[in-house]
């Protein structure tokens, strides 16, 4: 694009290679750091990048499986790092369907019908998006420690407690489902509903299948936000057996116990899924937003 | 269309009824478990949902209802009662209510005079027998055969014992023994004398008696020292005559004497200033140095001439894919100072060990590092998006007239993207202004000051302040820190006006 070459030019582009490459080198160390860590035997070992000597002794802490302590006995781990992500994955799955189920339907009365308060109730939604829930920790304790006395199920420690928590952020998924319906025209709700479908069957059956996409990106969002949320989860979860990955991750780094190999197995066992998944539906996200409901 | 049957047409009003039958079902045990406010909330939820699904005129709020319930419950609720909170002294000391503090103290027990006895407890099928032996005269007694509920008080006769006839089933070992305490407590026995005993330690029984009595003005009767104990609304205990504090206490409204002692109690208003200015320059400085680092790469990686620019793109955004607890321990792992590598690499080459976490200016330059390392790649991609809509004939013109890289950048780029980018670095600050899970999970606010009495850290933001006064290590101040998180509340409402204002003017700009 640039019509005039300059002489100069060929030592910018080197020295910006460089400086990226520098950076990017910045960026990949720590990564790459736990990956070897999580190979090296021991907690407190070090040493290259590449490590000389590879012992699975972490990557089997991380997996539950029995490790031969120090002094020659087989111990069990004591972090259960497999139960930990299972319970991530359990309150994200069902913190994405509460999501997906609040803001679709909410989203389609924000797009399509009309009533009074919409204005207000659009931005009150986005403004509450400004204040995290981080400053309402105390309230959110109290409030699920008065439920756990009537319901023990829906109470401070449960996991149920903290789908319930999540599922008044819904701000942002409202925006982003009736940005999309927005795009999808009118006319082809409103040919339904001359053949004779109440407005219900036409978002049911028509609009609905034709928001599948970012439905799905929607999901995915809510289901990465559960994954990564650790202030509310930090207050609302107690056992050990009950912690989400976020809040159980701290377990392996304190002064007095610290299983930096440990941890480094676990970071990646749980990490890497989950940064494949980002980035992946980073792409599809894009995807998923400009492919409209007009085609063909 | 064809008419739905009579049975279809029946199944969502008898549904409705079910629902609405169940809702009040569990509002009545709700209110009976004693959470009043609880059941006002499930009740006005249900009235709504109603009405909203009954009314043909509010239709379009049917399909509102759900989510717009969640976010009031779940959001705004929440940010209400932490308000309501900061007029409270709800705290470890103050836990309770006053409904649950009163019934505790009426459960409260002493030991009256009379003879002792050591129990010994034998199974009998699911129920057990009690072998009571007198501490003095060694007489013994036995009962039972009972079952135990901890649910409930329970009572039973005693009978002398023959001599010593073994007791029939087999003794509990002292395991059972413990585990069953909560049920013994409910247990009462009538000696063959009259007297009525209860648990007093781990396997004895003494003639316990209910401590207090209540009365019908509210006050409560002491059986063990006589005098009557009052409750006090203002600091939220019952009093003796003399004054003396009764545990435990309950919550009660305290006015604005939180806010008060934030602004004048000298060991919190110190910290309170310190912490508030870090916050302050903490989110200022990451925002800039995220901003800066993200817009120099952001205009490198549109830059033609570069190859391989798709490669760099993804490398670097991956401090944002990586889930931040993660990444964050990481880095806390790496910095640490005798086994992290950082200090091995910089051992090595410079022979210094910096401590990242004893040294206030060293955390604080740590934490700054890694937001910036957290945080560029987000502003990468932001400019990359901002500097796509830039013309391209504005460099053109610009490269005829034989400007360098460093004039298209000030003159042409930075002032193009100010604009628009100002609401994003406005709600950036404000996201680091709360950026808890950083503080929270890399240093823990630490190292703490040394001259303040409520534990605070030199790298604490206000809410991580808040949090350790809450759920850490300073006694369950909930009340306080319920008015620290509503002053910060206020802040972020200010900020937020802020940014909805450049917002408009960003807008109005493009049109």
């Amino acid at each position: 694009m640039a019509i005039v070459i300059d002489k100069s030019q060929r030592w910018r582009v080197l020295a910006a290679h460089l400086a990226l490459i520098l950076l990017c080198a910045a960026v990949l160390f720590p990564l790459l750091m736990v990956v070897s860590i999580s190979l090296r035997p021991g907690n407190f070992a070090t040493g290259r990048l590449i490590p000389e000597h590879i012992s699975l002794e972490h990557w089997r802490f991380a997996l539950g499986l029995p490790v031969r302590a120090a002094d020659g006995r087989m111990v069990t781990p004591d972090l259960p790092v497999l139960l930990w992500l299972w319970n991530s994955v359990k309150v994200a799955a069902l913190s994405g369907c509460t999501a997906l189920l609040l803001s679709t339907t909410a989203a389609y009365a924000f797009a399509r019908l009309r009533f009074t308060g919409k204005r207000v109730a659009l931005t009150g939604l986005m403004l509450l998006q400004m204040f995290p829930s981080v400053l309402a920790l105390v309230a959110i304790h109290a409030i699920f420690t008065r439920i756990g006395n009537a319901f023990p199920a829906f109470g401070v420690d449960s996991h149920l407690s903290l789908v319930l928590a999540y599922s008044g952020g819904i701000a942002l998924h409202v925006w982003t489902i009736k940005g999309f319906y927005e795009t999808i025209p009118v006319e082809i709700e409103e040919a339904a509903k001359v053949d004779g479908a109440t407005p219900w069957q036409a978002f049911r059956m028509v609009l609905l299948p034709m928001a599948v996409p970012i439905l799905m990106v929607v999901f995915l969002l809510a289901f990465i936000g559960a994954i990564i949320e650790y202030p509310v989860a930090s207050v609302l979860l107690r056992h050990q057996d009950h912690l989400t990955l976020a809040v159980g991750s701290k377990m392996f780094l304190y002064e007095q116990k610290y299983l930096w190999g440990d941890f480094a197995a676990a970071a990646v066992l749980s990490g890497l899924p989950i940064t494949v998944v980002f980035v992946l539906a980073q792409k599809w996200m894009i995807a998923g937003l400009t492919a409209g409901g007009i085609k063909g | 269309m064809p008419q739905p049957s009579p049975l279809r047409r029946m199944l969502a009003p008898a549904l409705a009824a079910v629902a609405v039958l169940g809702a009040l079902y569990l509002v009545t045990l709700v209110y009976a478990a004693g959470e009043t406010l609880l059941a006002m909330t499930l009740l006005a939820t249900t009235t709504a949902a109603l009405w909203i699904y009954t009314s043909p005129r509010t239709y379009a709020y049917r399909y509102l209802f759900p989510g717009i319930a969640a976010a009031l419950i779940f959001v705004v609720f929440p940010m209400v009662y932490t308000f309501t909170i900061g007029f409270t002294n709800y705290s470890s000391g103050n836990l309770l209510t006053f409904k649950r503090a009163t019934a505790y103290l009426v459960e409260e027990v002493y030991r009256g005079a009379g003879a002792t006895y050591d129990a010994a407890l034998f199974a009998d099928g699911g129920r057990v027998r009690l072998r009571l032996q007198d501490a003095d005269s060694g007489a013994l007694f036995s009962a039972g055969p009972v079952a135990l509920d901890a649910g409930r008080a329970v009572a039973v006769q005693a009978r002398p014992a023959a001599g010593d006839a073994p007791e029939a089933g087999q003794q509990l070992p002292l395991k059972a023994l413990i585990a069953s305490q909560a049920a013994l407590k409910r247990l009462s026995v009538t000696m063959p004398d009259g007297s009525l005993v209860r648990l007093s330690g781990l396997h004895e029984f003494a003639p316990v008696r209910l401590r207090y009595t209540p009365n019908p003005d509210g006050s409560l009767t002491d059986q063990e020292q006589g005098g009557v104990i009052r409750p006090d609304w203002k600091t939220g205990f019952y009093l003796t005559a003399d004054g003396r504090q009764v545990q435990p206490g309950f919550q009660v409204p305290v006015g604005w004497g939180n806010y008060k002692r934030i602004c004048t109690d000298a060991s919190l208003r110190q910290p309170f200033g310190r912490i508030f200015l870090w916050t302050v320059v903490f989110s200022a400085l990451t925002v800039v140095f995220a901003t800066s680092l993200g817009m120099v790469l952001a205009v490198l990686l549109s830059w033609d001439a570069l190859r391989g620019r798709s490669i760099y793109r993804l490398l670097l955004f991956l401090p944002y894919a990586v889930p931040g607890f993660i990444s964050i321990l990481v880095f806390k792992g790496l910095f640490n100072n005798n086994t992290g590598e950082i200090n091995l690499i910089l051992h090595a080459l410079f022979g210094i060990r910096p401590t990242w976490f004893s040294d206030p200016f060293l955390a604080r330059s740590m934490l700054l590092i890694v937001n910036t390392w957290l945080g560029f790649p987000y502003m990468m991609l932001i400019c990359m998006g901002l500097i796509k809509a830039i013309p391209a004939d504005l460099y053109e013109a610009a490269a005829v007239a034989g400007a360098g890289p460093l004039t298209n950048f000030f003159r042409i780029t930075v002032p193009l993207i100010r604009r628009p980018l100002t609401p994003l670095l406005i709600s950036s600050f404000a996201f680091n202004f709360n950026n808890f899970v950083l503080i929270s999970l890399l240093t823990g606010g630490h190292p703490d000051f040394l001259d303040t009495t409520v534990p605070a850290g030199t790298t604490d933001l206000l809410v991580s302040y808040t949090y350790r006064m809450a759920f850490q290590d300073s006694g369950q101040q909930y009340g306080l820190a319920a008015a620290i998180s509503t002053v910060i509340f206020l802040l972020v409402a200010a900020i937020c006006l802020v940014q909805i204002r450049t917002t408009h003017i960003a807008e109005e700009e493009r049109r």
